[in-house]
């Protein structure tokens, strides 16, 4: 009875846990991304876009910036009522922050005769970067890209205390209801929490095994 | 020249007054009569914290009218406060010899099974089934029971049966936030606090607040234009205080004592002056039960 009721109650909590996670990592990863861009791009004012960027969001703690988002957006109107999208605003602004630093170092380990190269062919900047460093910087940014997700998945337990029914929150609805069985209930969502980030780290040392290149 | 000077003495005292005026709100600061050398049975935890005379108890402090420390004060105020002071003083422990320590939902019980606190007044309902197998929970000292806060111009809702769908808001890890999704088919949004819930309510990103009615009578005293309690009462939190398991002079101790304050009048004072503030009127005090805990 308790262990089917922790079951189903933990499936329910980390199935809104990893939609979260999803749609986060996937919109940090596009604006982390565009954001890496622009701090290594010639062009002044996208490169002082990217660095005040980052120097705001990685420095904001992840709960402000869901204060921010979760009480402030809804009075101008934005996603109000819809807490799922408010949480992932927040997650995604924050962890863009994270992607951008791992994307910009990936760039800075390929070398920089590889960009005169492509510039010497004629590659203008968008497209050496396309098609000569970005491919190059990938190898280079599995790693810590990983961890960046693996922090973000631990992040979204925040989210319990603004209005998202996630793992964390059934961990409370579990303590409220098992009170006896307290190292149970850890133990289920801990296990929870590994699995997912065992599947992050599986799923990058694959890639990072595809992509590498033998020396 | 003159004339000004006596304005500013008047508006001066004025304002004195009024801050005076301030304190009184809601907080309850009576006093209770303090046992001088009480005695009891030499090894029991009584007899302990009668000797120190001191004792540690949990209270919530998010809770207006139950457990609520204001901004930038020092001791929380409320009806549990009341409580405690009233037990506390027949343990010869005056007031300002109690050591009030914040617990949420979800730390009472390992605070009381690791001798963090040595007592819990904190909305605690007493739950027979699973609380009582891990801690000792004597009264219920109040009945009160889980009701609905709603935007004054709303008239969808006028009970619980019209949650069907509706984003209901409560604190993680509350009873009320289960009641409503299980029993109602509303959909649960869980805050950290009631007041970030109200705020969610009052800015229309949620449809109800849920929670005991006692609570939520005290924030429609903080903005009766807005907001409005609907609906009976449909679930029963019976509040009772929390000790260690197992401690039966304690359990004896707690049960006269609770009922000893509906007799004295000393009940009846503290929810004059807390949750009474609120307009609500003071109910019937009720039964205690026999027992404080499982074997």
């Amino acid at each position: 009875m308790y262990l089917s009721e922790l079951g189903s109650r933990l499936l329910d909590g980390f199935l809104v846990t990893l939609q979260l996670l999803g749609w986060s990592a996937l919109f940090a990863t596009l604006i982390g991304t565009a954001l890496g861009a622009f701090r290594v791009s010639p062009i002044r004012p996208l490169r002082a876009l990217g660095t005040s960027y980052v120097n705001v969001f990685r420095n904001t703690p992840l709960v402000v910036l869901f204060i921010i988002a979760v009480f402030g957006l809804p009075v101008l109107g934005i996603f109000r009522g819809n807490f799922f999208w408010l949480a992932v605003v927040a997650l995604s602004t924050y962890t863009a922050a994270f992607v951008c630093e791992v994307v910009r170092s990936g760039v800075n380990t390929v070398d920089i005769g590889q960009a005169e190269a492509a510039r010497s062919i004629g590659m203008g900047f968008s497209s050496s970067l396309r098609q000569v460093i970005m491919p190059q910087a990938f190898r280079a940014v599995i790693p810590p890209l990983a961890s960046v997700y693996i922090a973000l998945a631990k992040n979204t337990s925040v989210a319990a205390a603004f209005g998202i029914t996630e793992a964390t929150f059934q961990l409370s609805g579990l303590q409220r209801d098992f009170a006896s069985r307290l190292l149970f209930n850890f133990a289920g969502i801990a296990l929870g929490y590994i699995l997912i980030v065992a599947v992050i780290s599986l799923t990058a040392s694959r890639f990072e095994r595809r992509v590498a290149v033998s020396r | 020249m003159r004339f000004t000077r006596t304005k500013a003495v008047v508006a001066a005292a004025g304002l004195a007054l009024a801050l005076a005026g301030c304190g009184e709100d809601g907080g309850g600061s009576s006093e209770y009569e303090v046992v001088e050398n009480p005695e009891f049975e030499a090894g029991t935890s009584l007899a302990k914290f009668a000797e120190e005379g001191s004792i540690t108890i949990g209270v919530k402090t998010d809770q207006p009218g139950i457990g609520f420390l204001e901004p930038g004060a020092e001791d929380p105020t409320g009806f549990d406060i009341e409580m405690g002071k009233i037990i506390a003083g027949q343990m010869g422990i005056s007031a300002d010899n109690i050591t009030w320590k914040e617990t949420v939902s979800d730390n009472r019980e390992p605070f009381l099974q690791k001798g963090t606190v040595d007592l819990v007044l904190a909305s605690y309902s007493i739950d027979d089934e699973e609380r009582r197998n891990i801690v000792g929970q004597a009264g219920p000292y109040y009945v009160t029971g889980q009701q609905l806060l709603v935007a004054a111009n709303d008239d969808s809702i006028g009970g619980p049966e019209d949650l069907d769908g509706k984003k209901v808001c409560s604190v993680t890890g509350s009873t009320s936030i289960e009641t409503v999704e299980k029993e109602y088919g509303a959909k649960p949004i869980p805050f950290d606090t009631y007041s970030a819930c109200v705020n969610q309510l009052q800015n229309g990103s949620v449809d109800a607040v849920t929670t005991d009615g006692a609570i939520l009578l005290g924030y429609v005293a903080q903005d009766p234009e807005n907001l409005k309690v609907v609906g009976p009462e449909f679930s029963e939190e019976r509040y009772g205080i929390g000790f260690e398991k197992g401690d039966t002079a304690m359990c004896d101790f707690l049960k006269k004592e609770i009922e000893e304050s509906y007799d004295n009048g000393t009940w009846e004072q503290a929810f004059k002056s807390t949750l009474g503030e609120s307009g609500v009127e003071t109910p019937e005090p009720p039964a205690v039960d026999d027992i404080c805990f499982t074997d």
